[in-house]
């Protein structure tokens, strides 16, 4: 394996990523709403349709900005949609972010030929390319997608750090928070934006099928390992760095096996060994998991 | 039209309350005073509405008229003086948080936003558990809890609120007997100390021994009152209905009333 500067940087991109989206994917994945993370991720697509549309200019935070709004919009809509229209949340999720989707498809192929956005980008982003976009942070050449994703993991932690007791509360018994004084749903929109934030900062980076994986198949790793939240949020940054350092070094390694020249693309082999992950604890977890339950028992009978 | 006036020792009063899921009314034209010190039974069958009078003096459903007073104020400013618990069913027991954890959360409106549980409110909850007799088990996972330990984790974080009026929702639905004779004995410890407690019930051969006041519900008040004026068997037919299987159970739960008075 070969492993030059560029590889360090793509590295240290997916793993920033990884734990800014495992972080908020905890209480996703404790509060039964999972897929809020893949529904916020397409919906945004009008979002950064209008920004550009408006700025005429494929410049970040116009960008950035409008994917934040219309994906808290999506939290929003979604939550009216299952209240007036009488709908389970699951389906108002549905009807929410595809039409949002289908807008932003509309937009974008209506209006701006020029905008290069095709499937793949969408889906698997282009993380191979961002030690080309460099900024200046003082002395040092960072990638931009560094610092962005970097900022968004620093802020994510510092929202959970501040409102450790109170996300836990509404996540647990959102009736009892609210009716102390923490209510639920403003405890909802926070998380909803640490999710809408992060899955924009992301998206661009490393597309959305790894988003989505990130915010959930970390957190259900580290879920099925502790029964304390603090050590589940600290397991599933682990596992999230985890998928991204073994992922990059799959996609090098792994291809030559099958006999192909070019490297795999990253997203989609961190994504891949995720899943993994998740296999390996499902089944070796001495506590849970299917042989380690097995194995214990065993040490068990011989030792009683 | 006149607006009744509550005086601040009235824990809970309720004037004009009507409650609509849907256009349908759930709650019609609930009037109620609770006076303070008791223990106080909803009792009605299935579908009368007896969470939704909970959860609409708590504000969590919205009320299509009516306004509830707790001690002469309304409820957003008494929040301090409310304590909640609510059915074991509503919450995921697989959450990762210890029964220790569950019951410091009684203390969090009190510790206020952004900080952390301290050690005083640690302490509190710990004492809390020791009260339900549950100390031993205070770093468990709540999964590895009993049904009936569960439930006593519910009401020993609804202590740890520390209110003066409490609501639970069947805090006795399909707890064992150690369960159940312990939350007689809370109830009444919380009675000695003046508090008022809305219990939800559904077994009505017990209703007259563990409270002093019911209020008969079938989307409206049948009849609320002291237990032996109210708990009787026309009000209980006229709460019930005319269905066959309530009837009897009316008939089960007067048999027991009578042997309870001898």
């Amino acid at each position: 394996m070969i492993w030059m500067e560029m590889d360090t940087w793509i590295v240290l991109v997916g793993v920033t990523c990884a734990i800014a989206c495992a972080l908020p994917g905890c209480f996703l994945v404790l509060r039964k709403m999972s897929m809020m993370g893949d529904a916020i991720s397409h919906a945004v697509l009008p979002g950064l349709a209008l920004a550009f549309l408006i700025t005429g200019s494929r410049s970040s935070l116009p960008m950035f900005i409008g994917a934040a709004v219309v994906g808290l919009l999506t939290a929003v809509f979604t939550q009216w949609v299952s209240q007036f229209g009488n709908v389970d949340r699951g389906a108002a999720m549905g009807i929410v972010f595809t039409i949002l989707f289908a807008l932003g498809l509309i937009l974008i192929v209506q209006s701006a030929e020029k905008v290069d956005l095709d499937a793949s980008c969408v889906l698997l982003g282009n993380i191979e390319w961002t030690p080309q976009d460099l900024m200046n942070i003082g002395p040092l050449e960072i990638p931009r997608a560094l610092v962005v994703l970097a900022s968004v993991m620093l802020l994510n932690l510092l929202v959970i750090l501040f409102f450790f007791k109170e996300l836990r509360i509404a996540a647990f018994d959102p009736e009892l928070a609210t009716t102390t004084g923490f209510n639920a749903q403003v405890m909802h929109y926070l998380l909803m934006i640490m999710v809408a934030v992060t899955t924009v900062a992301s998206f661009e980076a490393v597309g959305s099928i790894i988003v989505i994986a990130m915010l959930v198949v970390p957190p259900c790793c580290a879920w099925m390992m502790t029964d304390r939240l603090g050590v589940m949020l600290f397991l599933s940054a682990v596992f999230g760095a985890l998928s991204a350092v073994l992922g990059h070094m799959a996609a090098i390694v792994v291809p030559p096996w099958f006999g192909f020249d070019d490297s795999a693309s990253t997203s989609g082999m961190m994504a891949t060994v995720a899943g993994l992950l998740f296999m390996m604890v499902w089944i070796f977890d001495p506590r849970r998991g299917l042989l380690g339950k097995k194995v214990g028992k065993y040490i068990l009978n011989r030792s009683a | 039209m006149s607006v009744p006036t509550h005086p601040p020792s009235v824990p809970l009063a309720i004037d004009d309350l009507t409650v609509a899921y849907n256009e349908k009314p759930v709650l019609w034209d609930i009037d109620l005073d609770i006076p303070e010190g008791k223990l106080v039974g909803i009792v009605g069958p299935n579908g009368a509405g007896k969470s939704t009078l909970i959860k609409a003096c708590l504000d969590l459903v919205p009320r299509a008229s009516g306004r509830v007073m707790v001690y002469g104020e309304s409820y957003k400013k008494q929040r301090g003086k409310v304590g909640y618990v609510p059915q074991r069913e509503s919450v995921d027991w697989d959450f990762p948080v210890s029964a220790l954890d569950v019951v410091a959360m009684g203390t969090y409106g009190k510790i206020g936003w952004c900080k952390p549980v301290g050690r005083k409110y640690k302490k509190l909850a710990m004492e809390s558990l020791d009260r339900v007799g549950l100390a031993d088990f205070a770093h468990r996972q709540i999964s590895q809890l009993s049904g009936g330990q569960q439930q006593r984790v519910f009401l020993a974080r609804a202590l740890a609120q520390d209110a003066q009026l409490y609501f639970m929702d069947e805090p006795f639905a399909a707890v064992d007997a150690a369960t159940e004779r312990a939350i007689v004995t809370l109830l009444h410890e919380l009675k000695d100390q003046g508090k008022t407690c809305l219990v939800v019930h559904h077994d009505l051969a017990t209703v007259n021994e563990y409270f002093d006041w019911v209020i008969l519900l079938n989307m409206r008040v049948v009849k609320a009152g002291p237990t032996d004026e109210v708990f009787t068997a026309e009000y209980l037919k006229s709460t019930y209905g005319g269905t066959l299987s309530a009837l009897s159970k009316v008939g089960d739960a007067l048999k027991q009333t009578k042997g309870a008075i001898k």
